[in-house]
């Protein structure tokens, strides 16, 4: 795959506060990727950054092989989606998606071709002479993209385009905007902060969080191997407990050592342990590696939602099977289901459900109990060493 | 208590409106008197298209008003275009506030400044006579420039800030998407503030009166010093003519304002019709 943006160090901020901090990214031709964060992450702004409407303070911006930091958005070869799609109020839907044709002095009857072409791709046929303020939401989205795609650019910027629009409408636009990146082959650059969204719609997926980039990769390696406790916690639901990895394949948290599948730490370095709510299995009381006794349930329909008090923290489980408030329920975790990542600033910030309790303070604590007994084995066989 | 309001807004309306329609009427009377009125004539109005100097003055004070408030209307939307991009908000606040000066500035205060001003500067220049058609359109754009702001601004404050953005997108240079994209959104307030402008150049008098030079007579300053010497009722066909002037000016003004909120209204009906459809 060819590369076709380049992000270099890119460094931005607006009146003394850091938006952007020394990020780099590469987009690749064919491309569908998603730049996913909190509102403040610096998502847009890197987007207005690849658009030309901001200019980074220092940084490269390379575009297949070319600078174009300096390069103003109407010579880019790049086209926007706008939040709220931006379509001029004054012209109809095909004056709307001539618009850029008109500017470059296109003859007529092409015009003609390629906006009927374009609004047959994204089923708005028919609607030619209609005011585009006469349009329902998803209907001007869809103006949106046919004027920014009629350009035919490399690139389509996204800027939370379904935002606007209720679910439903916005599950149809995902489907709708995927088959329309394959149709096109052009690379698509989508900002939202929906991770459904970015997980199910995406080929690369960049998690951001305080004007860096947090990680990089496929939806389904963000989501079981998140680098640390904030895009654990941002992508999905996710219990993130302070652990101790005793050494490979074994780690300690909860009071209790599970044999995990994560390798390569360093002898007893502290970690943070991230188990899915949905990899927990609820067993009777004696045959859990953990017990607790459940708090609140939730009823969402697919699943219960669950919460699990064990020793003052508070785990979530999703589960089909029914619990009762207040019952003492046993908790199993396959080795599999166990996620082991080096600490990191966000490190204890999130992964707990206990909001509103008072029990905030215990949380996090390793429990002595199991892990005393793993140091007397451990100590054992050396004793035993040293009496040869 | 019912008829009690009624009569009262009647009152008010005849206090309003009086003053124009004895005008109005006497305008069309047939003698000089202005207690009897003798029998409708437009000899009144054929004596006022036979004063040259009056005419001549209706002429300067047209030239001026165009000019006035074409150029007006052009600086005060660049003006707000400009103000509108401000990152700094204390910048845009005092520029704000500023620009408002002349509006709440009693006129005579203005006059005798801006003339002083053009005094100075002449004779800075050694300029004999330094007050004309120059100094007094400069006057004029002067005290129109805030009231055009005042028009354009909340127009390019309602408008999506994406759209010059989106217009660049698509191919236009700054300039280009403002004229293509940006214009059209705020062509309402420039149309309201070119007429305003153009009305309040029309009848201005005080701040005409300190700046126009001894060959340069406007109609509101030459009815001044018609009033001098004896009224006759030419001044009630000409104020006739004024007024009603104007008053075309106001209702298409007004149409125009009216006409644009009944099609957004009509916009909004449509979208949520589409909406309830759907679900």
């Amino acid at each position: 795959m060819r590369k076709i943006i380049e992000l270099k160090n890119i460094t931005k901020s607006f009146d003394g506060e850091v938006v952007l901090d020394n990020i780099s990214l590469d987009i690749y031709d064919n491309e569908f990727i998603t730049l996913l964060g909190p509102s403040g992450c610096g998502k847009t702004t890197t987007l207005r950054i690849i658009g030309g409407f901001e200019t980074p303070d220092c940084g490269d911006v390379i575009f297949m092989g070319e600078d174009i930091k300096d390069v103003p958005p109407y010579k880019r070869n790049v086209n926007t989606v706008f939040q709220r799609y931006a379509l001029f109020p004054h012209l109809n839907v095909f004056e709307n998606v001539a618009f850029s044709l008109r500017e470059k002095k296109v003859p007529k009857d092409e015009i003609k071709r390629k906006v009927t072409e374009m609004l047959s791709l994204v089923a708005l046929k028919g609607f030619e002479k209609r005011s585009v303020t006469s349009l329902s939401g998803g209907q001007q989205q869809r103006v949106a993209i046919a004027r920014a795609l009629v350009n035919q650019p490399k690139v389509l910027l996204l800027d939370e385009p379904l935002a606007a629009l209720d679910l439903k409408l916005r599950k149809d636009m995902q489907v709708e905007l995927k088959n329309i990146q394959k149709a096109t082959g052009i690379t698509f650059v989508f900002v939202t902060h929906d991770q459904e969204e970015a997980l199910s719609m995406s080929d690369t997926v960049v998690v951001m969080s305080e004007g860096r980039i947090q990680q990089i990769g496929t939806p389904v390696d963000i989501y079981n191997e998140p680098t640390n406790a904030f895009v654990a916690d941002f992508i999905g639901e996710s219990n993130i407990l302070d652990g101790v990895m005793l050494e490979d394949r074994k780690v300690a948290f909860a009071g209790h050592v599970f044999d995990c599948v994560d390798a390569g730490f360093a002898k007893r370095e502290p970690v943070d342990v991230v188990v899915r709510p949905e990899d927990v299995d609820i067993v009777p009381e004696d045959k859990g590696q953990l017990q607790g006794v459940v708090t609140s349930v939730t009823f969402l329909g697919v699943h219960y939602e669950i919460i699990v008090d064990i020793k003052g923290f508070k785990w979530m489980i999703q589960t089909t099977d029914f619990c009762d408030v207040d019952e003492k329920i046993g908790l199993y975790i396959e080795p599999d289901a166990i996620h082991i990542m080096k600490k990191s600033e966000y490190s204890g910030m999130f992964g707990d459900y206990s909001t509103y309790s008072d029990e905030m303070e215990e949380i996090g604590e390793v429990e002595i109990g199991e892990l005393a007994e793993y140091e007397e084995q451990e100590a054992a066989p050396a004793e035993s060493e040293t009496e040869k | 208590m019912k008829r009690a309001s009624k009569i009262y807004t009647a009152l008010v309306m005849v206090f309003l409106f009086a003053p124009i329609a004895i005008l109005l009427v006497f305008s069309f009377n047939d003698a000089k008197s202005l207690s009897v009125f003798s029998g409708f004539s437009l000899h009144w109005y054929r004596e006022l298209f036979r004063d040259d100097e009056t005419l001549k003055a209706v002429r300067n004070t047209l030239v001026l008003a165009v000019s006035a408030a074409l150029i007006s209307t052009a600086m005060g939307t660049a003006a707000a275009v400009g103000m509108n991009r401000m990152r700094n908000k204390v910048l845009r606040q005092t520029m704000d506030s500023v620009t408002n000066i002349p509006m709440i500035n009693p006129d005579i205060i203005t006059g005798i400044s801006l003339m002083l001003m053009f005094v100075f500067v002449g004779r800075l220049f050694g300029a004999a006579t330094s007050l004309n058609f120059g100094t007094m359109l400069i006057a004029h754009i002067t005290f129109c420039l805030p009231y055009v702001i005042l028009q354009v601004l909340p127009k390019l404050q309602q408008m999506d800030k994406a759209l010059p953005e989106a217009a660049m997108d698509l191919g236009c240079t700054p300039l280009r998407a403002f004229f293509k994209a940006e214009l059209p959104e705020i062509m309402p307030g420039v149309i309201t503030g070119l007429i305003m402008a153009f009305t309040l150049s029309l009848d201005d008098f005080v701040i005409s009166y300190f700046t126009s030079g001894n060959g340069f007579q406007t109609l509101p300053i030459r009815i001044y010093n018609m009033t001098k010497k004896t009224v006759t009722p030419k001044m009630y066909a000409l104020a006739t003519i004024i007024f009603f002037v104007i008053l075309t000016l106001l209702l298409i003004s007004n149409l125009y304002d009216e006409d644009e909120v009944q099609k957004r209204r009509a916009a909004r009906q449509i979208r949520k019709a589409s909406k309830e459809a759907k679900t």
